[in-house]
């Protein structure tokens, strides 16, 4: 039995084997050598290209959200505010059980709505799993104490302190600020995706709209070195945001106080503007709705419950809110009919009551059944005679109306500091051909030349038109801001806009008409009853009536008797004082008879307040 | 059989077989690598102590190994195989019944890879049977390697596990061409593999592919599968000549870098100690070769010669395999940096084989020819 195999040729084969392992040898040189070759090519020539490449990987910038700019009113009474709020945040991360967590948050605190929850998993789905959500925005003093005494049974559930916007005046100021409220994917389009990188509010209607801007600021920046998902891991630098402008409004928070409690449940407009330079001293829209409410995401019944009122609060009456200016119309129309030479101080008419268009049937009533008498331009003013506007319309033709409507600003934007903003219509032959495609009757002309019809203004453009009125045709683009503070100490100041003026070939037709309308309020024959007679200080105003439902029926009718919804608007504008006018008013409500009076309050407190002063 | 028939051996050392080059260069190369794992691991502690404590166990392995005699190994050789063969069919019947990928074997107090054992039974089978040969080998001998060395190499492939496959028949191969294997049958053999290429490609499971065609070009994919040597090649690139210096690597502390305490180790190294430490690596693993085919070159047996030269080869090409996968000149195909890379299993399998050439270069035959 033979245990070795069988012998071979040992010597040999060694010599072989050796040769064939010096070949091992070289080949697994060769193969180092490849090795060091690559790692040198990697190192030394692919250096810089790698090098940059690992620090793009491990650097990352951070935004940081500029504090938004605060709004006051020209006293420096805050409006909008950035004021703390105490936040729920979960990072989902680091809780366990994250249904059970909820379930026990939620009995821990009954506040907590389906629609928070709902909030929170569609915010969930969006991040990484690392990122603190909100939970639940603005706990109460209450429920922060409750939660910070139970906070060790919730580990990654924690309370933060957020900023948010607060309107302190709510409803008083809802429809000129506006309100701000989360960013849509459509509003980040139109803005700078850099600047608006850490901002989630963004101004929605009003001031916080217009001065978007101007209130936002100037992101700021940290940057920091993350891992791989992104989880920052230290600060390397920091460049601190630039907070948006302070906006001081030219809007008296007192007077719009003022204005606020004189349209109590009632629905329409008050706008006071500054005649000399075109500040907005007030400007209200009736009813209204707490802008509060949106900053946060506003609930859907809450919504809707605001979109869908019957007597709308969300819009904004003063600026777009349209309709007929009746009779206030009349202090313009007879300057026209002064200006083309059509009448004179001394014209005067019989009013029977009524007046018909020579070859037409048809008879148009003046409010007042039986008649003004024999009436003046200046005595029609006063008593506000509609025949006697019939006559000097028809005899002026509706192109020599429309030209001093359109001076004074109606029937076009006054390009006030609000998107908001209607413009409203001054009728023509020509757009009634091109709105309505039919031409223009002189039945029309008639109507037009006592506000009704066609025609439609904002309470914001009667107001500037009484307010150049009152300057005998002086102009200014009506505005809310009145400076703006950059970084605290840059004040910009708004300059006054001065319009085209209104330019009459005799400056005595300015004077026939305002004391015509000072007349309106201090003669006993005055349509400004309302108003009062005893003002301490000289006024000059006009009133209107504007027909809701023209008909047969509600004619003989006494106002209480007609349903609400039917009833006349009320209008009245005015300026004060006569002499040396520095205010002037526009005051809408709708279905009541209250104008003038709604005015007379705001007067008052502009009044006391300046004699204060 | 008389007692002198018994092959006598010398000592080395009075009571161990330890080669003394080769324990000190193993002895640095783990070092290092215990020092790069403190960094890779994000300063994780506990994790270096693991790894000490299996290198602790592992080095005992090589001690033990070292002092079974070598005509032992030759002995149970063909015990080994068979064992591990049967090991490879139960795993992939296991892996069948367990639908999806098996590599491991539940033996309850431990889990165990048998295609571990193959990295070291493939050789000494092949090893054991080529020396029973005429030299140069046969076709016939050649043919029956052949099976040797494919039929566990493609049971390990199967599992999957490509790496382990490729070192294995790696391993064979060696054999193969130490016993003489005519260069015109290399070349034929390349020729037709080069041929067959495009039907072996058909058989490869779909991200063995994606593994090709992403070395090919990883930036085709930068956040799927060419990721890995992207990144790595950026933690590579970006240590430079000197590294960002220990434990400041950032790709692999801020997790860019993945696998960076296991497969891709290396990159970490490259990047805190730069160039100077990525070559001083391949001089180790090039020293501990070349230690290692010196013992084979001074191996008194057929067996012993060709085992030898085999066991140094299978450690170079797991290393030259390991390397140019993370530098970006070979597929990822998951094999660790030998006495570097975190995890157990590899490491007492290299150790093993390491206290086998010991035994080798220590148990030497008094008498040469004591026939």
């Amino acid at each position: 039995m033979r245990l070795m195999p069988p012998p071979k040729n040992k010597l040999v084969e060694s010599q072989r084997h050796y040769f064939r392992l010096s070949l091992l040898v070289t080949m697994l040189i060769i193969f180092s050598l490849i090795l060091v070759l690559r790692l040198a090519y990697l190192q030394f020539s692919q250096y810089k290209r790698y090098a940059t490449l690992s620090l793009k990987n491990q650097m990352s910038i951070l935004p940081i959200s500029p504090p938004r700019g605060i709004i006051l009113d020209r006293n420096g009474v805050i409006l909008a505010d950035n004021i703390p709020v105490y936040v729920l945040e979960i990072t989902p991360e680091r809780v366990k059980n994250l249904p059970e967590t909820i379930q026990r948050l939620r009995t821990l605190l009954p506040s907590i709505t389906e629609e928070d929850v709902e909030n929170f998993h569609h915010a969930q789905r969006q991040n990484h799993a690392y990122v603190p959500l909100p939970f639940k925005l603005k706990l109460t003093q209450e429920e922060v104490a409750v939660f910070a005494i139970n906070q060790y049974q919730f580990p990654g559930i924690s309370i933060k302190a957020r900023l948010m916007r607060y309107y302190p005046l709510a409803e008083k100021t809802a429809h000129v600020l506006g309100y701000v409220s989360r960013i849509n994917e459509q509003e980040l389009k139109s803005v700078s995706s850099t600047n608006y990188r850490a901002t989630n509010f963004i101004g929605k209607a009003g001031i916080e709209k217009y001065y978007e801007d101007k209130l936002h600021g100037q992101v700021g920046y940290q940057q920091i070195e993350t891992d791989v998902s992104g989880r920052a891991v230290r600060v390397l630098s920091k460049q601190a945001p630039v907070s948006g402008e302070k906006i001081y409004l030219t809007i008296d928070s007192r007077l719009q106080t003022i204005a606020y409690e004189a349209m109590k449940d009632k629905r329409g407009a008050v706008v006071a503007i500054n005649v000399k330079n075109g500040d907005i001293l007030a400007m209200l829209s009736s009813p209204s709705y707490d802008p509060n409410l949106f900053v946060n995401g506003i609930g859907r019944d809450d919504y809707n419950a605001l979109s869908n009122a019957h007597d709308r609060p969300l819009f904004n009456r003063a600026v777009r809110g349209l309709y007929p200016p009746a009779s206030t119309i009349k202090p313009y129309v007879a300057l026209a009919g002064l200006e083309k030479g059509v009448v004179t101080i001394d014209t005067k008419i019989y009013d029977p009551g009524w007046y018909r268009l020579p070859q037409i049937k048809h008879v148009y009533h003046d409010w007042k059944r039986t008649g003004h008498g024999v009436t003046n331009v200046s005595r029609a003013i006063m008593v506000s005679c509609d025949t006697y506007f019939f006559q000097l319309g028809n005899k002026l033709g509706i192109l020599s109306i429309e030209d001093m409507l359109k001076q004074f600003g109606f029937g076009s934007l006054t390009q006030v500091d609000l998107v908001e903003e209607a413009s409203g219509i001054v009728p023509s032959p020509h757009w009634k051909r091109q709105t309505k495609g039919v031409a223009w009757y002189p039945g029309d002309t008639l109507i037009t030349s006592i506000g009704q019809g066609f025609m439609l203004a904002s309470p914001l453009q009667l107001a500037n038109a009484v307010a150049g009125l009152s300057q005998h045709g002086q102009r200014f683009r009506p505005h809310l801001i009145d400076r703006a503070v950059r970084n605290v100490d840059k004040t910009v100041f708004y300059k006054p806009h001065e319009e085209r003026p209104v330019q009459l070939s005799n400056s005595g037709y300015w004077n026939i008409v305002t004391d015509a309308m000072q007349a309106v309020i201090d003669n006993n024959e005055g349509t400004g009853y309302r108003f009062g007679r005893n003002a301490p200080y000289k006024v000059a105003g006009k009133t209107g009536t504007a027909q809701v439902f023209g008909g047969a029926q509600y004619e003989k009718k006494r106002h209480s008797e007609i349903p609400e919804a039917l009833r006349d608007h009320s209008l009245f504008i005015g300026f004060a004082p006569v002499d040396n006018p520095d205010i002037a008013i526009a005051v809408l409500v709708e279905n009541d008879v209250v104008a003038a009076s709604v005015a007379r309050q705001v007067m008052d407190a502009y009044f006391e307040m300046k004699g204060k002063k | 059989m008389n007692r002198s028939q018994r092959p006598m051996y010398r000592f080395t050392s009075h009571s161990f077989y330890i080669d003394l080059p080769l324990l000190g260069l193993l002895l640095l190369m783990i070092s290092f690598g215990l020092i790069i794992l403190y960094s890779a691991s994000n300063q994780n502690l506990s994790m270096v102590l693991r790894q000490g404590g299996r290198l602790i166990f592992a080095l005992g392995i090589m001690v033990v190994f070292s002092c079974i005699p070598p005509h032992k190994y030759k002995l149970w050789t063909p015990w080994i195989f068979s064992v591990g063969l049967l090991l490879l069919i139960a795993v992939m019947v296991m892996g069948k019944i367990g639908k999806g990928a098996q590599r491991w074997l539940d033996l309850g107090l431990f889990r165990f890879q048998p295609s571990e054992i193959m990295k070291l039974a493939v050789p000494m089978m092949a090893a054991w049977y080529v020396d029973r040969k005429p030299f140069p080998i046969s076709f016939k001998t050649l043919i029956i390697t052949a099976f040797i060395i494919f039929i566990p190499g493609i049971l390990i492939a199967k599992q999957p596990d490509l790496g382990t496959a490729l070192i294995v028949i790696a391993s064979g191969l060696c054999v193969i061409f130490l016993a003489g294997i005519r260069f015109r049958v290399i070349l034929a053999t390349l020729v037709s593999i080069g041929l067959a290429a495009p039907l072996l490609w058909h058989v490869m499971h779909d991200y063995q592919k994606q593994r090709i065609i992403t070395l090919l070009n990883p930036e085709q994919d930068p956040l799927g599968t060419g990721y890995h040597i992207i990144q790595s090649k950026i933690a590579i690139g970006s240590g430079g000549a000197f590294g960002k210096g220990w434990l400041l690597g950032s790709q692999s502390h801020l997790n860019f870098l993945p696998e960076h305490a296991t497969d891709f180790i290396f990159a970490v190294s490259s990047e805190e100690f730069g160039f100077v430490g990525g070559v001083l690596l391949i001089v180790l693993i090039v020293l501990i070769s070349l230690r290692c085919l010196y013992i084979a070159r001074h191996a008194q047996t057929g067996f012993t010669r060709l085992l030898a030269a085999s066991l140094a080869m299978t450690f170079f090409l797991s290393a030259f395999i390991n390397i140019g996968m993370v530098m970006g000149i070979l597929p990822v195909v998951g094999i660790p940096l030998p006495l570097v890379s975190y995890g157990g299993t590899a490491m007492v399998t290299f150790l093993a084989s390491f206290g086998i050439l010991m035994s080798i270069s220590s148990h030497r035959i008094l008498f040469n020819n004591i026939e």
